[in-house]
């Protein structure tokens, strides 16, 4: 185990998902032309090398409007896992640590949060709160919580009478000690799979709640904004819907494979 | 110094009391030896006075005093100053007894992080210190690494360098050498024979195994069924044992002439 080996399904999960990151990150500086910027003298036009991914119906550059959009997902995605990461991991270690009554309160109210499906509860919130970009990170932050707090708080149940925390407390360590210091760390190991995961649950939530209209708003463009976009045009401009689809995939397939991957080096250690 | 007075411990879910009224004390320098067969109450009066009991789950009557003050039924703040730094533990265990992640100099001097005020500096020099008086070979080594790298003796070394490095009044060893090879085993009971004679701390030993006891304590006392059916000076229990549990335990140790009857 002196040193970890990085496998196949790690390294071509982090190139996949570097590129696309790397691609995101200069979107955000600098397209090729303005996502918004409209020319009616070439709408509808195909894939070539001036529009990478062609035009839409009012002839802007799909593959600027792909960038753009793309890093408004990403970040909502990302924003939406850390949301969910912190609180969750912050209630699954207060109630996997401590046990009794406050595990029960808090777990009984995270399986009311899980009962219902997850869409529902964001649209929920949404409602109550309005759409745009913030508001949706809120709102599948909240539906992602229970998750992580689920899992962290197994593994702090079951780190609680090992021998070492035993040991840590006999030396006596204060409670926030040993979660900070020796539980934490030993969690990582099922934490990061669950984030990758996440992730990819939330690129795909927030696609399909901006598809459905209750995302981000215009002018802000997201990925499942433009694939809802592209439907009304799936026969005039094919190319739309298909690479915005592809980037979807490509996103989810990277961070995929890196969970994958993780999990596969976990079990490497393990054995 | 470490004074037991008339101990009860009863489990909510069981109907015999674990300890059922045990007195034992242990003077200063002393290595007392607690003997008894599985479940016959010698590690749960380990765990009451390390205080690991759940003590929403079990009824506790009578005194444990280290030095005069009581450990049975101070309040966990008060304990907290009491553990780490009075009173050192031992583990059966020395490869589950360490966090995987933290460099084993890192473990040792965890106690010292706690309880003073030192520098990292002055933490890393009294841990190279300690791991050298536990006979460690290369210290500065052994700090940096990781539990797995270190075999299970060398990890026992190092779990008891962590017990002894703020220099506790009292060792508490549960089984410390049961999951050790033999040979092993004795380089470890030499070892803290010799923290005895050295730093005088006063030990009490849990074991199952009567030949270790009697290879390093002075003193020893036979529980059974929670109580204390025999104590004396190790020599007199091991070749005039009053007790027929005593009796019998003795009885049960191999030999090379096949069963001796004493």
């Amino acid at each position: 185990m002196n040193k970890k080996r990085i496998n196949g399904y790690l390294l071509a999960g982090m190139i996949i998902t570097g590129l696309m990151l790397l691609m995101m990150l200069i979107g955000a500086f600098h397209t090729p032309f303005d996502p918004n910027a409209m020319d009616p003298t070439s709408k509808f036009q195909g894939p070539s090398l001036t529009h990478l991914f062609g035009t839409d119906n009012f002839g802007r550059d799909i593959f600027s409007r792909m960038l753009k959009g793309g890093g408004t997902t990403l970040a909502i995605a990302l924003a939406t896992v850390t949301v969910g990461a912190v609180f969750g991991t912050l209630i699954g270690a207060l109630t996997g640590y401590f046990g009794g009554i406050v595990d029960e309160v808090l777990m009984r109210l995270n399986d009311a949060l899980t009962a219902f499906p997850s869409i529902l509860l964001a649209l929920l919130v949404i409602s109550l709160v309005g759409s745009g970009k913030y508001n949706v990170v809120l709102a599948l932050g909240l539906v992602f919580i229970p998750s992580f707090a689920r899992v962290t708080r197994t593994a702090f149940a079951g780190l609680r009478d090992v021998n070492y925390i035993t040991s840590a407390r006999l030396m006596g360590a204060s409670d926030l000690r040993i979660m900070a210091v020796h539980m934490l760390p030993n969690t990582v190991r099922v934490l990061l799979p669950a984030i990758t995961i996440g992730f990819n649950n939330a690129v795909l939530a927030e696609a399909s709640m901006s598809f459905l209209g209750i995302g981000v708003t215009p002018p802000d463009a997201s990925l499942g904004y433009m694939l809802s976009e592209a439907q009304s045009m799936l026969s005039r401009a094919p190319w739309y819907a298909l690479t915005t689809g592809c980037v979807i995939a490509l996103l989810v397939f990277g961070a995929g494979l890196i969970g994958e991957g993780l999990q596969k080096m976990d079990r490497e250690v393990a054995a | 110094m470490l004074e037991i007075r008339d101990l009860h411990v009863k489990f909510h879910n069981r109907d015999r009391e674990a300890v059922a009224g045990i007195s034992l004390a242990i003077r200063d320098g002393e290595i007392v030896g607690l003997v008894g067969e599985s479940g016959s109450g010698k590690s749960v009066t380990a765990m009451s006075i390390a205080g690991l009991l759940p003590r929403k789950q079990c009824d506790l009557a009578g005194d444990i005093l280290l030095d005069g003050e009581d450990l049975l039924h101070a309040p966990r703040s008060a304990l907290r100053q009491i553990h780490g730094r009075k009173i050192g533990v031992v583990f059966q265990e020395p490869m589950s007894a360490m966090d995987p992640l933290m460099r084993v100099g890192e473990q040792v001097g965890e106690v010292l992080r706690i309880h003073t005020k030192l520098t990292s500096a002055q933490r890393r020099e009294k841990v190279l210190e300690v791991l050298a008086a536990v006979e460690l070979p290369d210290p500065e080594g052994v700090y940096e690494k990781y539990p797995h790298e270190l075999s299970g003796g060398m990890l026992q070394r190092a779990m008891i360098a962590g017990a002894i490095v703020i220099h506790p009044s009292l060792l508490l060893l549960d089984e410390p050498t049961t999951a050790l090879d033999v040979t092993i085993q004795a380089q470890i009971l030499e070892l803290l024979k010799r923290l005895n004679a050295e730093k005088g701390i006063s030990m009490l030993f849990i074991s199952h195994n009567l030949n270790v006891v009697r290879k390093l304590c002075r003193r020893v006392a036979v529980m059974q069924r929670g109580l204390l059916v025999e104590e004396g000076d190790t020599e007199q229990v091991f070749f005039h044992p009053q007790h027929p549990y005593t009796q019998r335990l003795i009885e049960a140790i191999p030999t090379r002439h096949g069963k001796e009857t004493v």
